[in-house]
Parts: C-alpha cells; structure tokens; sequence
C-alpha cells in the first residue's frame, strides 16, 4: 500500500519539476507574498517583530495559486488518455488519490519552505514568537493540503484544466470570504448567533486565523482535516463515476 | 487464460459492444478486427478494468477483472489506444515507474528494463523525452511497458498503428516470439497484420462478433478462394479468353492487370479448384504464359463483406 503510493508521489513529484511549472509557481508565490507582506500588509509600519502580515494573505494566495496546481491533477491525465495506462495499473484507486495529493502537497510545501526569509528577516529586525511563526506554517501547511482536496476533487470531474481552476477557486472562494469580517458583517445584527458562528465555522479563514495566533487547536486541525480527506474521498468517488464516460 | 463472458456496454442509447464472448488460450495471437467504432477498445478497456461494462464480465487467469482487480491487474500487460504514456518524462523514468509500480526493486527493476530495453530497441532514445520521441518509438514505449513484467496476458490496442514497414516487421517479430508462452489479443485493422501474426481473428462490428476463426478460414470465404491469376501477354488475351470459355465452373474471367503488366484472374464457382485443369489447358494450348498463382482469398473482400452495414451489403 505505501510502497506504490510513495512511487506515484515520487513519479508526480518529479513530473511538477520536468517542467517549468515548478519554477514558475515557487517564483510566483514568492513575489506575490513578498508584494503582499510589504506593501499591502504594512509589514514595516506595524513595528513589530511578527509574520502577522505575511500569513494573513495565505488564504488568498492560495485562492488563486493552488487551484492552478491542482488544475492538472486530473484533468490531464484524462485529457491525454494516461489515466487509461494508470488506471489499469495494478494499483488500488486509494492509493492513485493518495500518491497524486500528497505529491502535490509536498510540492506546495517546498514552495511554503522557500518562504524562509521572511522568518529571517523578523528575526534580524526583533525577537518574533519562534513558537507563532511555527504554528502558523503548520496551520498555512494544513489550509494548502484541504484546498489542495477541493482541487483534485474537481479536476477529478473534468477533462478541461481551466474548469478544474475556475470551479475549485470558485469554492475556496467561498469557503475563504465566509469568516471574513466583510461578510460576517452582513449577518451582523440580524442573523441569530449561532448562525454566524455556523458561517464563520465553516471557512477556512476563520480556523487559519485561529492557528496563526499561535495555538493549534484540535477543531481547527479537526477542520483541515477533515475537509482534506473528505474532498479526497470525493475525488475517488468522481473518479469512479465519471470512469464510464 | 482471457474469458471475456457476454459483455454488455451502452453509452445512453448506443450499443457499443453487444454480447462479446470469447477466450484467448496460452499460445494464441487473436487479431479483434473491425472498422473504426466497432467496438475493439470499448472491448478492451472493459477487458482490463477502465471501463465498468454494463453487463457480462471479464476474467484474467482465473481473476474477475470486476470482484478482484488488483489480482487481475497483474497478469496482464496492456497497451490502451493511443499509446498514452507521460510527455514530461523521460524513457528511463516512465519504465522505472512501471517496474516500480509492478513491485519490482533495484537490480531487478533494472534487469527488467535492460530486457524489454533491448527486446523493442530503445536504447537509443532511453534518456530521451516521452513528448520529443517519434509516433513510432513512442508506440515502442508503450509496448515496452506493457511487456515489462512478462505477463501471461497481453491486451495490445493498435500495437503498430503509425510504425514505418519496417518497425511494422519488427513488431511482429516480437509478437511472434513471445507467443508460445503467452496469451495475446491484439486489435488492428490492418488485415496484413491478421494474416502475419495472428493464428485466430474476430471479426467485430456494430458491437457484435461477426465471425470467429483462423485468417486461413476466413480468407476461404473470399470468393476469389481458389482463383487462378495468369500473367500473360495482351495479344494472347483473345486466344486464351475462347479456350477458357469452354471449361465448365467458371464465374467470371476478370482483367487483374496492374501497371504494365497484363493479367487475367479466372474465378471459379462455388470456390471449387480449378487450377490442374487451367494448368493442363495452358499447356496443350501453348498459352505462352508469363505467370500462374492461386489465390488462396483475400481478407479484406471478407472483411468488407461481413462488415459492411446492413442497407450496403448487397454491394459489397
């Protein structure tokens, strides 16, 4: 079982590196956190010797980038007949949906590592929470692995890698913008509590926010979880359905 | 050692394939011949557990490809249409992850992509990448991973579609060699290639098996079986043309000539040899004739006459 699901992790794996998406992605994702960190997030006016600034933007950089990593998962291989050759494999379709995410994962993961400097900056300028900054890697970590399930769910569906990019940032969209102060302000003053708190349980914003303060509470990485292996479990159920066709 | 038992699949109102059954014993190279959309790689990828049929099964040594798939996944090596393989890799790494995923390790894994490396010529473009190769070795690779783990079934769809003559040879020379030991299905619509490879072809169309059979029987119902050709010179032609008008159980006399040649094809009634007695008339005759075959049939006459639609068959 683990033995092909890591030779499926690796093969994927070092797909991402045969061609320049690898590059263009980690390149891209560093320029867009270094923009957002320092010039929309205030990183130096704040005055303090935290990663606050940088973090606070993941939800919505992965908005946008981890959809295109997830993109292709699928839809590729369907688009260009593999999935044929790698479906009749002798190989368990748990261990295909496992072997593709985690690859992926670890790919996002590496771009995350990359980010490093930024750590190494805070700790010229201070003394930043050595503690904080950790959890919230881990917490930025966990968010990328259930966007990254939403993903390879729907590319799962689809042949057309843009359908598989525009549906599934569509839906982390909304899960991103629910516990945001913009929205749980419209339901602010007439929506009963337990229904905001309902909304701003169920977005991804909310548990990130609650990671980076520097505590890994279970329900939040209850919450990642769950999310991730739900929508993998999904992806195995949409690749087996759509098999026919 | 392949049981393919009543399958059934509809795509909404289309039938694609109509109640198939057949096996495919140890020693067998069955040619699945059929005009495009007849049904062969519908048949195949319901065959190797892709496509889940609608009804009926498939069995490889003894494993139900839909109650055991992994069992069955690993008796048989399968070539899908196309020859998909992934573009970003190279030979080396597409094979390493066939061996890999097969089970097999280090020096094994290496001993086993050495073989088939040699066996289907792909040292030369081993490091190379899937997406620079030509149709042809790309069509190689495909093979070279479905033969890796010398499996006892081979499922090949298509194996020398876009190969030049020559690779077409070569190819066949592999699947000629591996035969004894092994079950082999292979679907083409190249009928050279039944008549080259194949010790048994089924006839597919419209989802159905239209006939089941050696190419030799199948040839036997063309209706040039047994048909002697001539090669003659022109202004023998009249000559000859009165003398044959007197020997009974001929069909037709017909003009084969092609290029400079001039030719005549006597077709017989009822397929029944009329050679020793066209021999013997050349003779006493002195037709002066430059050449004398007997056509043994031709396939594609009986491809075309079982395959065509129905509203069609009348002319075919």
């Amino acid at each position: 079982m683990i033995g092909k699901t890591l030779t499926i992790c690796r093969r994927e794996l070092a797909g991402y590196f045969a061609t320049p998406l690898a590059y263009v992605f980690i390149v891209i994702f560093l320029v867009l956190a270094g923009v957002l960190t320092f010039f929309v997030g205030d990183f130096f006016e704040r005055g303090q010797a935290d990663l606050q600034s940088f973090f606070t933007f993941h939800p919505w950089l992965y908005l946008v980038l981890i959809p295109a990593v997830s993109m292709r998962l699928w839809a590729e291989e369907r688009k260009s007949g593999t999935i044929e050759l790698f479906l009749t494999l002798p190989i368990r379709l748990s261990e295909a949906v496992l072997g593709k995410f985690v690859a992926a994962w670890i790919f996002v993961g590496i771009a995350l590592a990359l980010t490093f400097p930024f750590w190494l900056t805070v700790l010229f300028l201070g003394e930043p929470d050595n503690g904080v900054v950790a959890a919230s890697y881990i917490g930025s970590w966990l968010m990328a692995g259930a966007i990254l399930g939403i993903g390879a769910a729907v590319s799962a569906a689809t042949k057309n890698q843009v359908i598989a990019f525009v549906v599934s940032a569509a839906i982390v969209f909304v899960l991103v913008a629910a516990g945001t102060p913009t929205v749980l302000g419209l339901f602010e003053g007439w929506a009963p509590q337990a229904l905001i708190q309902a909304v701003s349980g169920a977005s991804l914003f909310g548990h990130f926010t609650a990671i980076t303060r520097g505590v890994i509470g279970l329900p939040d990485v209850f919450y990642f979880v769950s999310l991730t292996v739900g929508f993998l479990a999904a992806n195995a159920v949409l690749i087996e359905l759509t098999r026919a066709d | 050692m392949l049981e393919i038992r009543n399958l059934y699949k509809s795509f909404g109102r289309l039938v694609a394939v109509d109640d198939v059954s057949f096996t495919v014993g140890c020693g067998e190279v069955l040619g699945f011949l059929g005009p495009n959309g007849a049904g062969k790689s519908t048949t195949m990828k319901m065959a190797t557990g892709f496509l889940p049929p609608t009804a009926g099964t498939a069995a490889i040594c003894g494993h139900d490809i839909q109650r055991r798939p992994l069992a069955a996944k690993r008796q048989f090596g399968y070539l899908p249409e196309g020859a998909p393989a992934y573009p970003d890799m190279n030979v080396a790494g597409f094979l390493r992850f066939a061996a890999h995923i097969r089970g097999f390790r280090g020096a094994e894994a290496a001993a086993k992509i050495e073989r088939i490396v040699d066996l289907v010529h792909l040292s030369e473009v081993f490091e190379q990448r899937i997406d620079t190769l030509s149709k042809g070795y790309r069509r190689r690779v495909g093979v070279a991973q479905a033969l890796l783990h010398d499996p006892p079934v081979v499922i090949l769809d298509e194996p020398t579609d876009g190969l030049d003559p020559n690779q077409k040879y070569e190819m066949r020379s592999i699947i000629a060699a591996m035969r004894p030991e092994k079950a082999i299905i292979i679907s083409t619509h190249l009928l050279e290639e039944v008549e080259a490879v194949c010790s048994r072809a089924i006839i597919i169309a419209r989802g159905r098996i239209l006939a089941d059979a050696t190419p030799a029987e199948l040839a036997a119902r063309s209706r040039l079986h047994n048909a002697v050709r001539l090669d003659i010179a022109p202004e023998n032609e009249g000559r000859i043309r009165a003398d044959l008008a007197a020997v009974p159980g001929i069909a037709a006399i017909e003009d084969a000539g092609v290029g400079d040649g001039h030719a005549l094809l006597i077709v017989p009634r009822d397929q029944k040899p009329i050679a020793p007695e066209i021999a013997e008339l050349a003779e006493g005759r002195a037709w002066n004739i430059a050449g004398f075959a007997i056509e043994r049939g031709r396939l594609d006459d009986v491809f075309r006459a079982i395959t065509a639609p129905p509203n069609e068959a009348g002319r075919a």
